[in-house]
C-alpha cells in the first residue's frame, strides 16, 4: 500500500523509572514497551494481543499521549507528534480517541451522560449549545441508546449500555483512528456481541482505523484484519488473522491458541501447557525474553536476542528459528 | 446416591430496596468423581449457589429460604454451624476467583495452610508443616519449604491460585468448589491451573464443582453443565446433550453469541437482544421471555416447569420442542 499510514509507530520504548530504597533512587527501569514499531493503515484494524503486563495498555496510551514516550516516534498521517505540547495536540486529540475497559471508572459519575457526551465539542470549541445537544443525540442513537439518557448519569446503566456511553464519547468528534483498550473484557458474553458488532459497524459507516488491545485472541481475530502478539514490551509475531491463527510461527503465540479454552467438548486435544510465569519487564531474561518458557529453546537463544525478521510479505516473527 | 443433591434451593438477601430472590428454586446433582459446572452472566446467582452450598452467605443479609443441600446424605443446610465449619475445608473444599483478597496478606503461606490442617486434624505441628510442603509441591509449586515463609505478595498471581487451590485440598476434601478460579488469570495460567484442578482430580477421586462465565472452559474440564439465568437454572445436562443439542433458547443464543477462532473475521455475531433483568423487577413469567426471540403470551404468565429433554438432560422452557 503507497498510502501514507494512519498511523506509524517506530521503534518506541516507554521505560518507567522504578524507585527503590530509602532514597527512591531510580537505579532499574520497567521496560514495559521495548522497541515497537508498528503501523495502520485507513479502515484497518490492527489487534493487539498479549498477557497482562506485556507493555500493551502501555503502548495504547503513548499513541494518545497519555504518556510521554522515552524514545522513538509516533506518525500521524505522516507527521511526528511524538513531542508535540499543548495546543499544537489539540488537532491529533480531536482525530486519535480511546475506549477504556472499565466503562465505570473513565466516565465521570458526577456528570450527566449528556455533559460527558457534550465535553469534547467545549474542549474543541466546535458548535454552539443548541448544535452540541443535537449531536449529542445523534450520537446516542448511532449506539444504540435512548434520547432520553442525556439527563441520566453513568450509574443508572448496565456495563454494556456504560461502554456504549464510552464508544459515543469516542467517536463524537469524528476521528480517524480509536484505540480500544480492552473494550469488552469487563462486559458478560451476551454483551459482549453486542458491543463488538457495534465497533465493526462504526468502522464501516465511518471508515475508522482501529488498534484493537485485548488479551482474548478469540474476540482479537474475530474483528482485526492484522494481529500483533506482544510479549514482554516487544513483537514476538505479526502477520493477517487467518495467519496468526492457521500458520503460527512463534512459539508463543502457538502456546496463546493453544491455551484458549474451545467451546466444544468433542474436540479433546491435548493442550500444549506451557510452564512458567511471565517474567518481570524490570529485569527480563536475556536473549530472547520467552526463553525461559520455550519448547524449543537452544543456548543461542539465551544469549542472543532475535530480531524480527520478514518470512513472507506480511508476516513478521521475532524467533532465531524456522519452526 | 450423588455426592451433593441440591433440591428446591432458595436464597433471599435483604437490601436497602427490599428483599430480592438471588437464587430461585434450584436442583441438581454432582455424583462422586464427577466435574460439573454451572455457567451464567453476572447476577445469575451462581457464586451465591456456591455461597450457599458453603453456608458463608454474607450476613445477616443473606438468607438460604428453601430447599435443602445434600452432602453425603446430610443435609447442609440444617447443620448447625459448629458442625458445618467441620465439613468447611475438610470436606468440602473452596477456591474463590481472586486469589489476593483469598488469601490473608500478612500470614505466612505455611501458616496458612498448615492452619486447615491443624484444625480438622489431629497432627502435630511438624506433620502439619511437613503436609504443607508435601501439598505445595503437588500444586507445582517449585522449592516449597522456601516458598511456606513467603507472603501472598511475593508470589505472581498463577503460583497465588495454586497456593489457594493447595490449601482448598489440604484435606482432602470429597468435593471442591471452585468459583471462576481462572478468570483473574492470563490465558496460559489459565490453561495450566485447570489441567492441576483436572490431574488433581483424578489424583484424589473428588467431585468438583466449577463456576465460570466461559464455555469454553466448560466444554473442555467438565461433564456435566447447568447453565443458570437471572436467579434460575435454564438448562442442564452432560456437556455433550447441552453443546450438541441446547435446548433453552438462552443456551443457543450464548453458544452462538461466542466469537470464534474459526468465525468469519468481522462477520456479523448473533446477539441476544437487551439485557439480564434487574433482580427487583423480574419478568412474572419465564425469566428470559423479554429477550427471547421465542417467546409467546405463554411464556409471560407462567414459569416454565422443568421438561426432560433426554435422560439427565432438562430445559425449563415451554417452546423447547418447537424452536
Amino acid at each position: 500500500m503507497p498510502d501514507t499510514p494512519i498511523l506509524e509507530v517506530r521503534d518506541l520504548k516507554m521505560h518507567f523509572p522504578v524507585n527503590e530504597g530509602i532514597l527512591l533512587r531510580t537505579n532499574k527501569f520497567n521496560k514495559a514497551v521495548d522497541g515497537i514499531s508498528l503501523s495502520i493503515q485507513a479502515g484497518e484494524t490492527l489487534g493487539l494481543v498479549g498477557e497482562s503486563g506485556c507493555g500493551k495498555s502501555t503502548l495504547g496510551r503513548c499513541i494518545t499521549r497519555l504518556y510521554q514516550p522515552t524514545s522513538g516516534s509516533i506518525f500521524f498521517e505522516g507527521q511526528d507528534i511524538t513531542r508535540l505540547k499543548g495546543n499544537a495536540l489539540l488537532p491529533f486529540r480531536q482525530n486519535i480517541q480511546m475506549i477504556f475497559q472499565d466503562p465505570m471508572e473513565s466516565l465521570n459519575a458526577r456528570h450527566t451522560v449528556g455533559d460527558i457526551l457534550e465535553e469534547p465539542f467545549i474542549v474543541q470549541k466546535i458548535g454552539d449549545r443548541i448544535s452540541r445537544k443535537k449531536r449529542v443525540q445523534e450520537l446516542l442513537e448511532i449506539v444504540g441508546l435512548p434520547a432520553r439518557s442525556t439527563s441520566r448519569y453513568p450509574f443508572e446503566f448496565s456495563g454494556g449500555q456504560r461502554q456504549r456511553i464510552g464508544i459515543a464519547r469516542s467517536i463524537a468528534l469524528n476521528p480517524k483512528l480509536v484505540i480500544c483498550d480492552e473494550p469488552v473484557s469487563a462486559l458478560d458474553v451476551s454483551i459482549q456481541s453486542q458491543i463488538l458488532n457495534l465497533l465493526i459497524d462504526l468502522q464501516k459507516e465511518f471508515n475508522l482505523s482501529y488498534l484493537f488491545i485485548a488479551h482474548d485472541l478469540a474476540v482479537v481475530k474475530h474483528i482485526s484484519d492484522r494481529i500483533a502478539i506482544m510479549y514482554l514490551g516487544k513483537v514476538a509475531e505479526s502477520a493477517a488473522g487467518e495467519t496468526i491463527y492457521h500458520h503460527p510461527k512463534h512459539p508463543y503465540t502457538r502456546s496463546l491458541i493453544s491455551a484458549i479454552p474451545i467451546p466444544d467438548p468433542h474436540r479433546k486435544i491435548k493442550r500444549q501447557v506451557i510452564s512458567g510465569d511471565v517474567p518481570s519487564p524490570i529485569d527480563p531474561p536475556s536473549g530472547c525474553s520467552f526463553h525461559p518458557r520455550c519448547p524449543h529453546v537452544t543456548d543461542r537463544c539465551k544469549h542472543e536476542p532475535p530480531q524480527l525478521r520478514f518470512i513472507d510479505d506480511k508476516h513478521l516473527v521475532s524467533c532465531h528459528f524456522d519452526l | 446416591m450423588p455426592l451433593l443433591e441440591i433440591s428446591n434451593l432458595t436464597t433471599e438477601f435483604d437490601t436497602d430496596e427490599g428483599r430480592v430472590r438471588a437464587v430461585d428454586q434450584i436442583s441438581f446433582s454432582a455424583n462422586a468423581g464427577e466435574t460439573l459446572g454451572i455457567v451464567g452472566e453476572s447476577g445469575c446467582g451462581k457464586s451465591v449457589t456456591a455461597l450457599s452450598i458453603m453456608r458463608l452467605l454474607p450476613q445477616p443479609m443473606g438468607q438460604i429460604v428453601g430447599g435443602s443441600v445434600l452432602f453425603q446424605g446430610r443435609d447442609l443446610t440444617k447443620l448447625p454451624l459448629s458442625e458445618m465449619e467441620k465439613v468447611r475445608g475438610n470436606e468440602i473444599g473452596m477456591v474463590f476467583q481472586e486469589p489476593m483478597s483469598a488469601l490473608n496478606p500478612v500470614h505466612t503461606i505455611g501458616k496458612q495452610l498448615a492452619e486447615g490442617l491443624l484444625l480438622h486434624n489431629d497432627y502435630g505441628v511438624q506433620k502439619a508443616l511437613k503436609e504443607s510442603i508435601d501439598i505445595l509441591d503437588r500444586v507445582g509449586i517449585a522449592s516449597p519449604d522456601v516458598r511456606m515463609g513467603e507472603y501472598p505478595h511475593q508470589l505472581s498471581g498463577g503460583m497465588r491460585q495454586r497456593v489457594v487451590i493447595a490449601i482448598a485440598l489440604a484435606c482432602k476434601p470429597a468435593l471442591l468448589i471452585a468459583d471462576e478460579p481462572t478468570t483473574a488469570l492470563d490465558v496460559t495460567i489459565q490453561a495450566q491451573i485447570l489441567e492441576l484442578i483436572k490431574e488433581l482430580q483424578t489424583e484424589m477421586g473428588m467431585s468438583v464443582i466449577l463456576i465460570t462465565h466461559d464455555l469454553g472452559v466448560i466444554a473442555e474440564t467438565c461433564e456435566q453443565v447447568v447453565v443458570m439465568y437471572a436467579g434460575k437454572i435454564a438448562e442442564k445436562g452432560s456437556v455433550f446433550d447441552v453443546f450438541d443439542n441446547p435446548s433453552h433458547p438462552y443456551t443457543r443464543g450464548l453458544l452462538a453469541s461466542i466469537p470464534r477462532l474459526t468465525t468469519q473475521p468481522k462477520s456479523k455475531l448473533s446477539v441476544i437482544d437487551g439485557m439480564v433483568p434487574g433482580l427487583r423487577d423480574l419478568p412474572a413469567g419465564c425469566r428470559f421471555e423479554n429477550r427471547c426471540p421465542y417467546a409467546r403470551q405463554a411464556c409471560t404468565k407462567s414459569v416454565p416447569p422443568i421438561q426432560i429433554v433426554e435422560k439427565r438432560h432438562e430445559v425449563s422452557c415451554f417452546r423447547w420442542r418447537d424452536i
